[in-house]
């Protein structure tokens, strides 16, 4: 018999029952829980007169419309200006006192994105299943968890039930060998991945990142390629667990200590698929060959390298393609055969759950420091993806660096990546973003997002324009 | 959640690949605390010619003429005829909210994302896929012919085209037992909350720093 993938054994680890339909009841062991897909739940919940299933289970943080500004944010929940903001805000803190549920409110020391802070506070842990309602729930497969993204019923859902009515799906194997070229990072590797397989490339199935590249990794950047397999249709990312992994989680707040610890480990020792594991589908990608990448278009699909020239939809022969390419450079206004380096920034975003860590932060301080923001640029933001990120930033002094060269320092929330609070694009701008996703008015009604690595971002903010990072020396 | 056996109604045809979440129901729309309200905000950006806020007069509102559902053909319409895809991106709820709430019960396509899909179901709305070529033909005697309808019997698995034409789909059990019936999934769940106790102590005793109260922290 074949071995099992790591998906398969972390299918089976948590099956609570099967049905003779097909559909299983799976155990959660981790929820997080934030503002906006939440507060539907608790009222169905309290409507049936139901309980949380296990409070200790669930960890909240408020983080996609909480503002950025630190005069905002001083004021706590009643200083923010938007009222429906400041609604769901307060409700999750409510929701979390009537029950109970950890959480870190707004202010606290440890808030930030919810992909951030679960593996920050070690409230991700190899082996886990996690599931929250926010579709880059996949970022915390990079542990070597089984980690998705659940609607606000299935929010509601696990809590009354600690189980979620799931279906297995199928194995999905992108094996990326080799090594990187220097200035090309995990971002690249991800959209280049998306660029191959298409957005849909992975639906149905759990997609398991493996390879020597992969593996040379540090965990940010495993988390990065994680959090993006859901815009390549995968709900679940993962990676298998080596030294890295446990180094990453030892000592964390809420990881296991002492003699738990070491069982811990043991056991996660096994998080890896079998090497004779059966995958339903396989796609192999050499690391050498990936540049750095920019979006185009209004799907994450839609990725050129940079040195890439804006597609002709003349030259696409299947109609709907050629349609959508069309629709697409209308809406992003460019042109076919215009070179990407040719594309003229009005904003910059550093930040979103993809890339606000800590790595990604130095990655783009290497490039600004000593340099200055365009004079075309409106606004170039960088946002940390959580207090401990800006507090550890700000020892090395790179908030120093940031604002010298003309970038806004922000507090930690999801901020420009969907334009919930203040931070959004005009109709038409251009914005290199470290963010996820450049669909239509993603930052903003009319705005036009061009996918990134924060090398890139610093790179199109101080010269106004996208740029070959690797051209730029960084200084240091 | 309100049942699903049969249903006949309009079909109204969007002609569009890869439409994401964000664009059914654009994340403004998102503040609100409540399941309901979102149906006059469906596919906001394409159907307003301006810029829509929460909590807005939306009858008010300057309408898109070239936007398929502001046509008056397609008024009343209850199944979405869709592409590739549909339903990609954030897993927001508040898009099958805003589907069923504006009168859709049913949306046909060749494919869907997972999160979207499933979130269907969980609102008495029917995802059907159906072959592309299929979906095209569609497409096409829908865009033919005025007044287009279909029928769509859950129980036999079947979309009933007026010629009496079927094509046949597939649904897991489960979900079509759920639907058929309008059941509560979490009642469902709790049936076998003795199986579920029983599981997590095992699952305690094998994995016990899963559990925060006997681990590091409290
Ligand atoms: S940073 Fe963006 S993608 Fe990540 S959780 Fe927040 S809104 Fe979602």
């Amino acid at each position: 018999m074949a071995g099992k993938t790591l998906y398969d054994k972390l299918w089976d680890t948590h099956l609570v029952r099967e049905n003779p339909d097909g559909s299983a009841l799976l155990y959660i062991d981790r929820h997080l829980l934030h503002e906006v897909t939440s507060p539907q739940a608790f009222e169905g919940l309290r409507l049936a007169g139901r309980k949380p299933w296990r409070i200790d289970a669930n960890l909240a943080t408020a983080d996609h419309n909480v503002p950025t500004t630190s005069v905002e944010r001083q004021g706590g929940i009643a200083a923010i200006a938007d009222p429906v903001s400041r609604i769901q805000v307060q409700t999750l803190d409510d929701n979390c006192a009537q029950y109970g549920i950890l959480e870190y409110q707004m202010n606290d020391r440890r808030q930030g994105i919810v992909h951030v802070i679960g593996p920050e506070q070690g409230a991700t842990l190899p082996g886990m299943t996690l599931v929250c309602g926010d579709s880059h729930t996949s970022t915390h497969g990079a542990f070597g968890a089984l980690a998705h993204g659940i609607g606000t019923s299935e929010v509601e859902h696990v809590l009354a039930t600690q189980c979620l009515i799931a279906q297995k799906m199928q194995n999905l194997l992108v094996r990326i060998e080799g090594e990187l070229a220097p200035g090309v990072t995990a971002k690249d590797m991800v959209l280049a991945v998306i660029g191959r397989i298409g957005t849909a490339g992975g639906t149905g199935h759990a997609l398991e990142f493996a390879g020597s590249a992969v593996r040379s990794l540090s965990m940010e950047g495993r988390m990065t390629l994680c959090n993006m397999a859901i815009e390549a249709g995968a709900r679940v990312g993962l990676i298998a667990v080596d030294g890295q992994t446990i180094e990453y989680v030892r000592g964390r707040p809420l990881a296991p200590t002492g003699a738990l610890w070491e069982q811990a480990v043991a056991s996660w020792q096994q998080l890896h698929s079998d090497a004779d594991a059966h995958f339903d589908k396989v796609v192999e990608i050499a690391a050498a060959e990936i540049k750095p990448q920019v979006s185009w278009g209004t799907s994450p699909e839609m990725v050129l390298p940079i040195d890439g020239r804006i597609p002709d939809p003349d030259a696409e022969r299947d109609p709907r393609r050629r349609e959508s390419i069309v629709r697409a450079l209308e809406y992003m206004g460019l042109r076919a055969h215009q070179p990407v380096t040719e594309i003229r920034l009005d904003r910059v975003f550093i930040g979103s759950c993809t890339n606000s860590r800590i790595e990604d932060l130095r990655a783009a301080a290497a490039i600004a420091r000593g340099r200055k923001v365009a004079a075309s640029v409106k606004q170039a933001l960088v946002v940390p993806g959580s207090m401990p990120v800006k507090e550890q930033a700000e020892r090395e002094g790179l908030d120093r660096i940031f604002r010298d060269a003309g970038f806004e320092w922000r507090e930690p929330g999801c901020s420009m990546c969907l334009a919930m609070n203040a931070d959004r694009l005009e109709a038409g701008e251009h914005c290199a973003s470290t963010s996820n996703r450049n669909f239509e008015g993603r930052q903003g009604a009319g705005g036009r997002t061009h996918l990134v690595s924060p090398a890139m971002a610093a790179a199109a903010a101080v010269t106004g324009h996208f740029v070959d990072v690797r051209t730029l020396e960084a200084t240091s | 959640m309100k049942a699903f056996v049969r249903h006949e109604g309009l079909v109204a045809p969007l002609d569009r690949a890869n439409v994401d979440t964000d664009q059914i129901i654009p994340k403004q729309f998102l503040k609100s605390i409540r399941r309901t309200g979102f149906g006059a905000n469906l596919f906001d950006e394409w159907r307003y010619l301006d810029a829509g806020e929460p909590g807005q007069d939306c009858t008010q509102r300057p309408l898109n003429p070239d936007f398929v559902l502001n046509q008056a053909r397609y008024q009343g319409a209850s199944i979405l005829l869709a592409r590739e895809n549909f339903g990609c991106g954030s897993s927001r709820e508040h898009a099958p909210w805003a589907l069923e709430e504006y009168g859709f019960r049913a949306i046909i396509a060749p494919s869907f994302a997972d999160i979207f899909f499933n979130n269907c179901f969980k609102n008495g709305l029917l995802p059907i896929i159906l072959e592309g070529n299929i979906v095209n033909d569609l497409f096409e005697e829908a865009l033919a012919s005025p007044g287009y309808r279909l029928t769509i019997d859950l129980e036999r698995q079947q979309v009933l085209r007026r010629d009496g034409g079927e094509l046949p789909f597939t649904v897991d059990a489960f979900r079509k037992h759920c639907l058929l019936h309008g059941l509560d999934e979490i009642g469902l769940t709790l049936e076998h909350a003795a199986e579920i106790s029983a599981f997590e102590q095992r699952h305690r005793q094998t994995h016990p720093w899963l559990f925060r109260s006997e681990s590091a922290s409290g």
